[in-house]
């Protein structure tokens, strides 16, 4: 499957440079590691077998980062029984990615039962990464006990009292929420009033030009509620980031790549590092898809992301642990 | 004839001595003294609970097992109880003494709810 293919916009009917026909043969690309970037309001997808064949050209940009996700470290039943060997693999893909990130993104569930040896092993493995730096936000795997003490000890320095916080970098605003505290009985993630009041603050004074990168481990766009795969209060949080010309939406949780294109923002969900999920409704619940062994690391992945000044939206690219 | 008879009340001995059968479940010998169950049991599997709501006379003890291959919990509503995560396999357990309804749901994945109906 090398080779690019190049698509072009063919009826523009809500004038917000998608092509419906367009977006529908890139979403169905995006699980083999599809590309798909919106350059100053059209819409190009390039189709690839592996990240070497990309054009380093369309990469290049300002910032490189990469997006990791669901990395449940002490999980072991069938569907992995080694998830510390898969995040390593993610880590050595990390490694071999032609333009070095600056950072990474891990977008939770980085434990598995909010245990103190669970994290720190992540941390020792990600050390390994040619990364200087990694940022978190909680899944809801990692705050199981005394409302995530042991995952703020060791990842909420510099946070806000309730763990969101946001950064600069190269003048890309990055906002990390925190969606997985406080859920109520019968509902999806929530953010919960005082973080919605942060939030407005934190973006009020920036200029309608600054790039936004929100991250936060429950979907922000609702997926599929009967899975609890979405977040009942994001809407207020998409409000105040409306004047923005581009947001992107990183998220975790669902195991799976998915991405969702909205006016200004782009959503974008990641495969886990330890294990596959299966898609809306084809399955009786939302759990652990186990799947032959050979087939696990064509399941699993990273997401490399590229800023480009003067680009509509950042460059969002999946690839798996093959 | 007596001999048979000797034969089957051993057989029947040796088989209510086993694993502690209960007259209500197997009907073997039904016993005049039979006493109305103090336990009731939910299985948690598949992200449900199952059956997601039951009715329970008071002072029945509720056992919750974890079925599944995922982490759950069992957090009522009212915070009348509240198990630690329930690994597979895990089980936690509650006797309810006062009657009424208690809605619990699972903290970590909150879609999954279920109820116990307390006569």
């Amino acid at each position: 499957m090398a080779g690019r293919t190049k698509i072009e916009i063919l009826h523009d009917h809500n004038q917000d440079g998608i092509d419906r026909r367009g977006f529908l043969k890139c979403m169905a690309w995006a699980g083999t590691g599809a590309f798909c970037v919106m350059k100053r309001g059209v819409l190009k997808s390039y189709s690839m077998s592996r990240l070497s064949d990309m054009n380093p050209e369309d990469m290049k940009g300002e910032l490189s980062f990469v997006q990791i996700s669901d990395s449940h470290m002490g999980f072991n039943k069938a569907a992995n029984p080694d998830v510390a060997a898969t995040l390593q693999a993610a880590v050595d893909k990390i490694n071999s990615l032609s333009i070095p990130p600056e950072f990474l993104l891990h977008t939770g569930d980085v434990s598995h039962l909010s245990k103190p040896e669970e994290f720190d092993t992540v941390s020792q493995i990600l050390k390994g990464a040619a990364a200087k730096d990694v940022f978190f936000v909680p899944g809801e795997h990692d705050v199981l006990n005394d409302d995530g003490k042991d995952y703020f000890d060791r990842f909420g320095k510099g946070t806000q009292p309730g763990g969101w916080y946001s950064f600069e970098k190269k003048s890309v605003h990055f906002i990390g929420l925190v969606n997985v505290l406080n859920l109520k009985a019968g509902g999806m993630g929530t953010l919960g009033r005082a973080q919605l009041e942060w939030l407005e603050k934190d973006v009020k004074h920036l200029t309608s030009s600054t790039p936004i990168v929100v991250f936060a481990h429950i979907p922000l766009w609702t997926v599929y509620p009967e899975w609890g795969w979405g977040t009942d209060d994001s809407a207020q949080a998409l409000a105040y980031l409306k004047k923005f010309g581009s947001v992107t939406v990183l998220n975790g949780h669902i195991h799976q790549t998915m991405q969702k294109v909205e006016g200004n923002v782009t959503f974008h969900t990641a495969c886990s590092t330890a294990f596959p999920q299966p898609k809306p409704g084809e399955a009786p619940s939302p759990g652990p898809m186990k799947v032959p062994a050979e087939q696990l690391r064509s399941l699993l992945g990273i997401t490399d992301v590229n800023y480009v000044r003067g680009k509509h939206a950042l460059a969002v690219v999946d690839s798996t642990l093959e | 004839m007596r001999k048979s008879v000797l034969i089957a009340s051993a057989m029947v001995a040796a088989v209510m001595g086993l694993g502690g059968i209960q007259p209500k479940h197997n009907g073997i010998i039904a016993s005049a003294q039979e006493k109305p169950p103090s336990t009731a049991e939910v299985k948690i599997d598949n992200f449900s609970f199952g059956p997601a709501a039951i009715t329970i006379p008071a002072g029945t003890t509720v056992t919750w097992i974890n079925r599944d291959d995922i982490p759950h919990t069992v957090v009522s509503t009212e915070k009348a109880f509240k198990s630690k995560v329930l690994d597979t396999d895990e089980k936690f357990s509650y006797t309810f003494t006062k009657s009424g309804e208690y809605p619990y749901f699972c903290s970590i994945h909150p879609k999954m709810t279920g109820k116990v109906i307390v006569r």
